[in-house]
């Protein structure tokens, strides 16, 4: 019988009452007693020099409080990057001021440029349209190849160029992979785009700024998976407010899919804004601005070639990648395409020689940062993409190809500077060929040929870098912030807990998971556990959540922390029961003394600890409340491999996803179903990417996919039931649970398996394609059919 | 976005040329045109109401003329401002070539560009829609010139600066 209790029980997640009935507390649904309304007035034109603000008719508009331009924000900081890249030089990359307000120039459609602070959000909107604005539009930098040409528009004057750098990886084995190339029996190469994408979550951004006069202190509500990044950030580098005066609350957030780590111009902004007026300044994102001010995700041009010996063996790999940056360096921008990306080059297969190189390129669009997955789906596409293209090549199976090249010693130490701990390839990908049922695909290709129909079928592997990260590791490699995490255990007087986490909850469903593992450490009930997160008052330093890392390393801090109230509350049952306290056993929530009968209640020994009075006080404290910080030693590996069947239909060339099977190596897993339903999001997401989401602006770097009319966001009806199987574990050996983050797998694993299911559907119908840029479209698939 | 284009209109050289300068004609001719005023050496201030599928916005905005070579061409450019809906700038090339018998041939390179949520919401329909815009426009224009051909002698109506009464009957088709 499946567990319906502590580690490894499918508990429905208690949060979802809240959400499912409506009484969620997001930030929109925050409003302070007198708050007033900003409109942004944002830059219509990609690229533009402000000439002059006039904002005198704007400022005599009916309710209009205060109108702000760049101009007010001289001497404030402005948004800063988070993690320094290095150069193949041994230089620093270039790193162009962020202002709240645009200051100068206009560097993307969407640029704030002036902010209208109103009684109402209609007379906010109202002045703003009266703001007279002479920007002289400039020529803009779109594309990135054109981008990085000499004469080329600038996208910051004080910049040489638009190269923010160009980054080699691993600098010293450049020779050595050249050499290999050179001298290979077979080199497969693969030129591709892994296109802007925009996260979209639900719940699109808010921010509600506060001061209160009395105290001198500031509060900002804002849609954040990581409150007290945003409260170091804004407080050290943007505003100069001491951590003791700012505090930041996170609270019901609808969705982050990593649009929701960085900090943004409008966070800064009202919390300024709130002290400048003495008001509470509100701003609520509409879907049209989200478009255009949320960092946008991907957008990597990538030339992969990939080198095998006469056996078909692996022995070098080397690609060349552009990244777009967009306008500005959001704040893990410069992290994605590097140390997230070319760290995980090897995949899962002994190559011995890898060289990455990426330029980083500034642009006149929205900046790009880290969305679900961040550098790994774009590691993933391009690796498991030339696999398939060399196997057709050579003649060779792809799936046979894949396992001859498989690592299979662990733990092992990759020529990209990782070391994967433990998994098992092997294995993953039998039990793939057996849920997918890969014996019988030659049958259902008969079934769907018979209908007219081309059927595909594309395999794929992939592993991922989660649990970031080592904060001793990740400080080498240029991060400007430490990523451990933490968590507060406090006992209650009458035994339930309260858990104060660094970690953010936003769709993930730590509220359910993480009392499943306090109740399976006590041996008490789940409903006696209670999660808190999201506000910086109440919980300790903690890095949030991303990167799959809220169990792997929050969760660790929290088992740490509650092994310390096991050793504390274990001295006071011993005291309790006169016995040694090397003899007390902690089963089922109760403390009892080795080989007697002797026992006391949990509830009894907290009580004890608030109420001492009989209590080894000469020994220990009174409470029981224990905090840990937890740094991971490693980052956490998982791995998978993803089948997807497809049907293209040739006379429209339009996709059809028949079947989708995903083998997943997370680990331990503590709860299945949520970790399912991670897997299924994260998959839709990937088909998203592979036939359907598409972030396009034109040559004079107008955003033409604005709004859900253009930006195909995937339906229910564009996703298939998905086989999910996570039997294949194996823990991960450096953290508490085993665990290895289950968040951006189904993202990273799914857009290689569509595209190469597509390529195996057209080839099987005598069309010699092999590569589509997605989103597989009918329009493109329609064109390499008949192009 | 470009569109290139010929128009046969019935009038000669010189009454088509008048009424590519003449602001009453244009106001006449630009859907949704409220207001046209300016001259050709001092350029026209324009505003027009239009809807671009979902996008409804007044724009104001600025034609200049360059590059007069008359009665042959000229080159009109311009920006419509439309608040928060966005812009659009562009220019044309209008060249006139006389087929005799009174007929002239208008040929025109459009080159159209939009801005801010006209480019956002409208990018899909924004080719058809400046194609309609466009088509529209020489119709009306054709329909004018044509209509003032019947009027007056072509010599006084070639004259650039038309007295009022003269010029009601440019304008005589398209409001009877």
């Amino acid at each position: 019988m499946p567990k319906d209790h502590g580690i490894g029980a499918s508990q429905k997640r208690r949060e979802d009452v809240r959400f499912l009935t409506g009484a969620g507390q997001y930030t929109d649904d925050i409003n302070v007693h007198g708050q007033a309304y900003v409109c942004f007035l944002r830059s219509d034109v990609a690229h533009g020099r402000i000439n002059k603000v006039d904002t005198a008719e704007a400022e005599a508009m009916p309710g209009v409080v205060r109108i702000f331009t760049g101009a007010d924000f001289e001497g404030v900081g402005g948004l800063p990057c988070g993690w320094q890249v290095t150069d193949r030089f041994g230089q620093p990359m270039k790193e162009p001021a962020h202002p709240v307000l645009a200051r100068g120039k206009v560097r993307h459609v969407g640029d704030p440029i002036a902010a209208v602070v109103a009684d109402s959000l209609e007379e906010a909107r109202n002045a703003a349209e009266a703001i007279v604005l002479d920007i002289e539009e400039l020529p803009a930098a779109v594309n990135m190849k054109a981008a990085l040409e000499a004469g080329a528009p600038r996208v910051h004057d004080d910049l040489s160029d638009n190269l923010c750098y160009d980054w080699g990886f691993v600098e010293d084995n450049r020779d050595a992979v050249d050499a290999a190339i050179k001298a290979a029996a077979h080199v497969t190469t693969l030129e591709l785009v892994n296109q802007r994408l925009v996260a979209n979550p639900m719940e699109p951004r808010v921010a509600v700024g506060d001061f209160n006069r009395a105290t001198g202190d500031s509060t900002l509500y804002t849609t954040s998976q990581n409150p007290h990044v945003i409260r170091l950030l804004m407080g050290a580098f943007v505003l100069g407010i001491p951590e003791h005066k700012l505090r930041v609350v996170a609270p019901d957030v609808g969705g982050g899919f990593g649009s929701k780590i960085f900090h943004y111009a409008e966070e800064a902004f009202c919390t300024f804004a709130a002290k400048a007026i003495n008001r509470p300044v509100k701003w609520t994102s509409s879907r049209a601005e989200a478009f255009l001010s949320d960092a946008q995700g991907r957008d990597h041009v990538t030339k992969i070639e990939l080198a095998l010996d006469k056996d078909n063996n692996f022995t070098a790999i080397r690609t060349s990648t552009l990244a777009n940056m967009g306008a500005y360096l959001s704040t893990f921008a410069s992290s994605v395409p590097t140390w997230l990306h070319g760290t995980l080059m090897a995949g899962n297969y002994k190559t011995p020689l890898i060289y990455v190189n990426v330029k980083a390129v500034f642009t006149n669009t929205v900046p790009v940062d880290a969305y679900r997955g961040a550098g790994r789906p774009e590691a993933t596409f391009q690796l498991e993409r030339v696999i398939d293209k060399a196997a057709r090549e050579l003649g060779v199976d792809p799936i046979a190809l894949r396992r001859q090249n498989f690592i299979t010693q662990f733990p092992y130490a990759t020529p990209v500077a990782v070391e994967y701990d433990t998994g098992n390839y092997v294995a993953t990908m039998d039990r793939l060929e057996e849920i997918a049922d890969l014996s019988g695909f030659a049958a259902r290709r008969k079934a769907s040929e018979a209908k007219g129909m081309l059927r595909g079928l594309g395999v794929n592997c992939y592993i991922e870098a989660c649990g970031i990260a080592p904060s001793n590791l990740v400080g080498q490699l240029g991060a400007r912030a430490g990523l451990y995490d933490a968590a507060t255990v406090r006992v209650n007087a009458t035994g339930s807990i309260s858990v104060m986490v660094g970690a953010h909850s936003h769709g993930q469903g730590h509220e359910t998971v993480f009392p499943q593992v306090i109740a399976e450490m006590l041996g008490i009930d789940e409903s006696m556990v209670e999660i808190v997160h999201g506000d910086s008052s109440k919980i300790p330093f903690g890095m949030g959540t991303y990167g799959s890392r809220s169990l792997a390393v929050c969760g660790s801090a929290m088992v740490r922390a509650t092994e310390k109230i096991i050793n504390k509350s274990k001295k006071i049952a011993a005291h309790m029961m006169e016995a040694a306290e090397a003899d007390i056993e902690l089963k089922d929530g109760k403390f009892s003394v080795a080989g007697t009968d002797k026992s006391v209640a949990w509830g009894d020994v907290t009580l004890a600890a608030y109420v001492p009075h009989n209590y080894p006080l000469e020994d220990i404290e009174p409470g029981l409340e224990e905090t840990a910080f937890y740094d991971p030693s490693n980052f956490t590996y998982p791995s998978g491999a993803y089948a997807c069947e497809v049907e293209v239909d040739p006379g429209t060339g339009k996709v059809t996803i028949e079947k989708f099977a995903a083998v997943d190596d997370f680990g331990n897993v503590v709860n299945p179903m949520i970790v399912e339903g991670q897997v299924h999001g994260g998959i839709g997401q990937g088909i998203g990417q592979a036939l359907l989401e598409n972030c396009v602006y034109d040559e004079n770097g107008q955003l033409l996919s604005a709004s859900f009319m253009d930006y195909a966001m995937p339906r229910a009806s564009d996703v298939p039931f998905y086989q999910v199987d996570h039997s294949c574990a194996t823990p991960c050996t450096h953290n508490p649970l085993g665990v290895k983050g289950c968040g951006e797998a189904g993202a990273i694993g799914s857009p290689p398996s569509v595209v190469n299911a597509v390529i195996d559907a057209l080839q099987s119908g005598g069309h010699n394609v092999t590569h589509i840029d997605m989103p597989v479209s009918p329009h493109r698939v329609w064109q390499a059919m008949n192009g | 976005m470009q569109m290139s284009d010929s128009r046969e209109i019935a009038a000669p050289q010189a009454v088509v040329w008048a009424g590519i300068l003449d602001p009453e004609v244009l106001k006449q001719c630009v859907p949704g045109c409220t207001e046209m005023s300016g001259s050709p050496e001092e350029g026209f201030e324009a505003t027009v109401v239009q809807k671009v599928g979902p996008v409804k916005a007044t724009f104001k905005g600025a034609v200049t003329l360059s590059e007069v070579n008359a009665p042959n061409s000229v080159v009109l450019t311009g920006e419509g401002k439309g608040g928060a809906a966005g812009f659009a700038k562009g220019g044309a090339t209008v060249r006139l070539e006389p087929k005799g018998d009174g007929v002239t041939m208008l040929h025109y390179d459009v080159e159209a560009k939009v801005g801010g949520k006209l480019a956002q919401l409208g990018s899909r329909i924004i080719d058809g829609f400046a194609k309609k815009m466009a088509d529209q426009f020489f119709e009306n224009f054709q329909a004018a010139v044509e209509g003032a051909g019947e009027g007056p002698s072509p010599a006084d109506a070639s004259a650039p600066e038309g007295e009022g009464g003269k010029k009601k009957g440019w304008f005589k088709r398209l409001v009877s």
